[in-house]
């Protein structure tokens, strides 16, 4: 299989199989603004699974329980503070976690003693803690300023290192197209929304822009190497770097991915890691979602975005008359808009 | 994998790639060296410092309470932090790590379980308070032994009445005293003060408690002014009518209309009072503690009081700072409390380590199979950069204090990936090298020109996104953000003094420039152009479907590479003017 994605990568390199990344460009906008009306979508339907530090409350671990169910903890939180809801989980094999509306200081340790008694462990392992309502919504204000300072410190470094605001503009647009998506598939999944998966969601940020310059890098070298002597077309030219750049796509995903699905696995099943469990679903549909828009969306954008620039027309024209002048098959070239 | 073979002759490159390697040599034992010496001088520790949530403990974040449009100074924030931190120093818990995250917020981490006074007086919110003096004697009561003191009080407490006998008529009155009060106040100890956590009592009580300095304590009336109708208070010397200072130090305080009016009254009551000592004294409270209980002088009705007495430069500086900052309406509210018990912060590490282990396996794997024998460099870049992180990180927990969260972890994880993508995005360039026909040697120098742009270009804009997170976010975003910035610039050190010149030494190897074919980096599978010169005209066979545009492509490639080829072989191994 290494053979075949390395001979994969030979053709694609010279061009002998290639991937019609910018010319069935109206496809992939296509499949991207379903994804993000279902991503937008399904939170108003189904709402965000909100997490305790969102909702405010009380909650408590209990840790190495020999016999984890949810009855006795129902009990103690029905004896300590009558009528208050609990929310009971078994977390692993030897974990429970309950969490509470928001409790006075005085039952919050009594429900402590009580719990404890309740699953026959000290008490030390039992860990409690209170969250205001505001301590999620604080995090995710002050990402939400992370994120746009980001955005517009990115996009002006990208618009200087590229000399061309359009690539800034495909990025960012891919980007964003790249939260809402990873955000929805979060809510989808049902996954409690947790400021650990805020984290995930802006390391998106990170990655998915990471990824994008690997690839316009590329793009940038191949239309500016050209040049006017360039016998490809403006749109064929970025077309030639995504399939030239598709095998390392592939393999950084990949190589991206498998750490984080190893975090996914592993913190789905321990109790009090809900933090890596979290991130990681935030990632890994991050960084699949944001590969995926690096060469489906972002470079056939980019590539549109330039075509209309009169420079580019004359070329592509220039170009194309040429390629019907020689006489080669059919004038069939990638079709422009 | 073997060494260069002659010395004699040693190409530049090697040189370049024996010079980085020795660079990275250096970086690496320095870094050992200043952990070594934290360890041996500083408190330092081969093991990088936990966070709470991975080694127990509790964590609480105070959120100031802001009205609309309002925002919390770093001056205030830091004079918070002191507050709190006197205040948790005083009831005798060590190692607290009291910090400000995100420029409003403040963290405190206490190892271990907090005890309920501790708590208390961390949460309770700094409140400055203008009480009348009642009584007032040495703290040290000679009669009371301070160990039986409980004792008695509690016993004495039930039989003496706790309400006064005659309705007080205002702040000053004698009648606030009740039995039980004078009886508290006689065997009250200024000792004991922050086990028994006494010295809170609402604002329309009396309040018994002790000077910042335990030498005096207090038996003071209910509020009469608040902290917050404190405008300002500034220190300065003393000036006499005619301008001329007389050198003694003094704070000048300026009250809100609605302390002018409040004080005017105070002051006139207490100035009828002069020479009833100490009832001619008001005390400024600051968190339950006398401050200052300066005697009244005069009638003060314009609402700038001057305290004057033992002022040193410096105590009045302080004590103004304490009445301005102790004034401001800013409390702290819990925005959460976190105790995690050992036994699940362990859990969760070991968790964090065997997904982190998991993940490298994986990724090594993977590698291996893309990548043969390349993919050795690939791990053993990960190793260095794992060996450089860890020492970092180890160097930072005792040098800043940095300790590693479970969102630390994950970053370091996520990392792996990450890093491992300079490694491919470099393998790339030099595969598309030598498929453009260059011998391995030039393939390598080559391919990192355009590769080391590519890395850095695009590590940036991870570092950017890591700074700006770390910046401006609060809580475990931060140290997410911290080590994901860290492993960055990690991750291009070793590509640069790593990766690349073990790659140059590594293509003058046998093994790797006859491209044997388990080197990862044989130009017979990658395809080199060369071998399709004579073809590059001829029809190439593809999948019907897509046979009309991609021969056209192919064609085009082909004709390209064929021009270049001929370049090539006309300027043999000098080929500097090379496109993709």
């Amino acid at each position: 299989m290494a053979n075949r994605l390395t001979t994969f990568g030979n053709d694609l390199y010279t061009g002998k199989r290639s991937f019609n990344f910018v010319g069935g460009r109206k496809k992939w906008y296509t499949i991207a603004a379903v994804l993000i009306i279902l991503s937008v979508l399904v939170p108003v339907v189904r709402g965000f699974n909100f997490g305790i530090e969102f909702r405010g409350g009380s909650q408590f671990q209990i840790a190495g329980v020999a016999n984890a169910t949810e009855q006795p903890a129902i009990d103690a939180v029905a004896e300590v503070v009558p009528g208050a809801v609990a929310r009971v989980t078994i977390v692993g094999e030897d974990g429970v976690r309950v969490q509470t509306d928001q409790l006075e200081q005085a039952e919050s340790r009594e429900l402590t003693t009580v719990l404890a008694d309740a699953y026959g462990v000290p008490e030390s392992e039992v860990t409690s803690s209170f969250i205001g309502a505001s301590w999620g919504a604080d995090i995710t204000r002050q990402a939400l300023l992370g994120l746009l300072a980001f955005l517009l410190l990115a996009a002006v470094i990208m618009a200087l290192y590229f000399r061309t605001w359009k690539m800034s503009l495909a990025a960012i647009l891919s980007l964003l197209g790249d939260l809402i998506v990873t955000a929805g598939l979060y809510a989808a999944v049902g996954f409690e929304v947790t400021p650990a998966a805020v984290i995930g969601i802006l390391t998106i940020l990170s990655y998915s822009l990471y990824d994008t310059v690997v690839v316009f890098d590329k793009i940038r070298e191949n239309t500016s190497e050209d040049g006017q002597e360039s016998r490809r077309t403006f749109a064929e030219s970025v077309n030639l770097a995504v399939n030239q750049t598709l095998v390392r796509s592939i393999n950084t995903s990949v190589v991206a991915a498998l750490p984080v699905a190893a975090i996914l696995f592993i913190g789905a099943g321990v109790l009090g890691a809900d933090t890596l469990r979290d991130i990681s679903l935030a990632l890994l549909i991050g960084i699949l979602v944001g590969t995926w828009s690096t060469v489906f969306i972002a470079a056939p954008l980019y590539s549109q975005l330039r075509e209309g620039e009169s420079a580019i027309k004359r070329h592509d024209q220039k170009v194309l008359k040429e390629r019907e002048r020689a006489g080669g098959s059919s004038a069939e070239a990638l079709p422009v808009a | 994998m073997a060494a260069p073979s002659k010395r004699s002759s040693r190409p530049t490159p090697v040189r370049k790639a024996v010079r980085s390697l020795t660079w990275l040599g250096v970086i690496i034992v320095a870094l050992f060296g200043i952990n070594a010496a934290g360890v041996i001088w500083g408190g330092g520790s081969w093991t990088p410092k936990l966070a709470l949530d991975l080694e127990g403990g509790t964590q609480i974040i105070l959120a100031p309470q802001l009205a609309d449009g309002e925002s919390v100074s770093q001056e205030q924030l830091d004079q918070a932090v002191s507050i709190i931190r006197q205040r948790v120093d005083a009831s005798g818990v060590s190692e607290a790590d009291i910090t400000t995250q995100g420029g409003q917020n403040v963290v405190v981490a206490i190892p271990g379980e907090l005890d309920e006074q501790t708590r208390n007086r961390i949460e309770s919110s700094a409140k400055l308070e203008l009480r009348p003096v009642l009584l007032a004697d040495a703290a040290a009561n000679q009669s009371i032994d301070p160990s039986e003191s409980p004792e008695p009080t509690d016993g004495a407490e039930e039989e003496l009445s706790t309400t006064p006998s005659v309705e007080p008529t205002d702040a000053s009155d004698p009648n606030w005293v009740t039995p039980a009060l004078q009886d508290e106040f006689d065997t009250f100890d200024c000792a004991t003060i922050d086990e028994s956590g006494a010295n809170v009592a609402p604002s329309d009580e009396p309040l018994v408690t002790c000077d910042s300095t335990r030498t005096i304590k207090y038996l003071l009336g209910p509020v009469e002014v608040s902290g917050e109708d404190i405008v300002d208070a500034t220190n300065g010397m003393v000036q006499t009518q005619t301008g001329a200072t007389t050198g003694q130090w003094a704070v000048n305080i300026v009250f809100n209309d609605r302390g002018t009016a409040a004080f005017s009254e105070v002051s006139q009551r207490l100035f009828a009072l002069n020479g009833q000592t100490p009832r001619d004294q008001f005390a400024f409270v600051l968190d339950g503690a006398v401050l200052s209980a300066p005697q009244m002088n005069g009638v003060i009705t314009d609402g700038r009081p001057q305290v004057t007495g033992n002022f040193t430069q410096e105590s009045s500086k302080a004590l103004a700072d304490q009445l301005k900052f102790g004034a401001l309406p800013i409390s702290f509210e819990v925005q959460s409390s976190d105790t995690i018990s050992a036994t699940l912060g362990t859990s969760q590490l070991q968790s964090g380590l065997i997904a982190g282990i998991i993940g490298l396996i994986l990724v090594v794997i993977y590698t291996l199979f893309q990548y043969r024998a390349l993919g050795t460099v690939t791990i053993a870049s990960l190793i260095i950069a794992g060996v450089i992180t860890y020492l970092m990180i180890t160097i930072l927990g005792w040098y800043q204090g940095y300790r590693l969260s479970l969102a630390g972890i994950a970053g370091l994880i996520v990392a792996i990936g990450f890093t491992a993508d300079s490694f491919i995005v470099y393998f790339e360039r030099v595969r598309d090298e030598l498929r453009d026909g260059r011998p391995l040697v030039g393939a390598v120098e080559a391919g990192w020109k355009r590769a080391l742009r590519t890395v850095l270009s695009s590590k940036s804009m991870n570092l950017l996104a890591a700074v700006v997170l770390y910046i401006l976010a609060v809580g475990s975003v931060r140290g997410f953000a911290f080590t994901l910035g860290l492993t960055t610039i990690i991750d291009v050190i070793v590509v640069i003094l790593f990766t690349h010149p073990m790659l140059q030494l590594l293509a003058q190897t046998r093994f790797f420039s006859s491209g044997h074919s388990w080197s990862g980096l044989d130009p017979q599978a990658l395809g080199a152009v060369y071998r399709g010169r004579a073809e590059f005209r001829k029809p190439v066979a593809v999948p019907a479907k897509k046979a009309a545009s991609s021969s056209r492509e192919a064609q085009k490639r082909q004709t390209i590479a064929e021009r270049k080829a001929a370049q090539a072989d006309a300027t043999v191994g000098a080929g500097e003017s090379k496109e993709s």
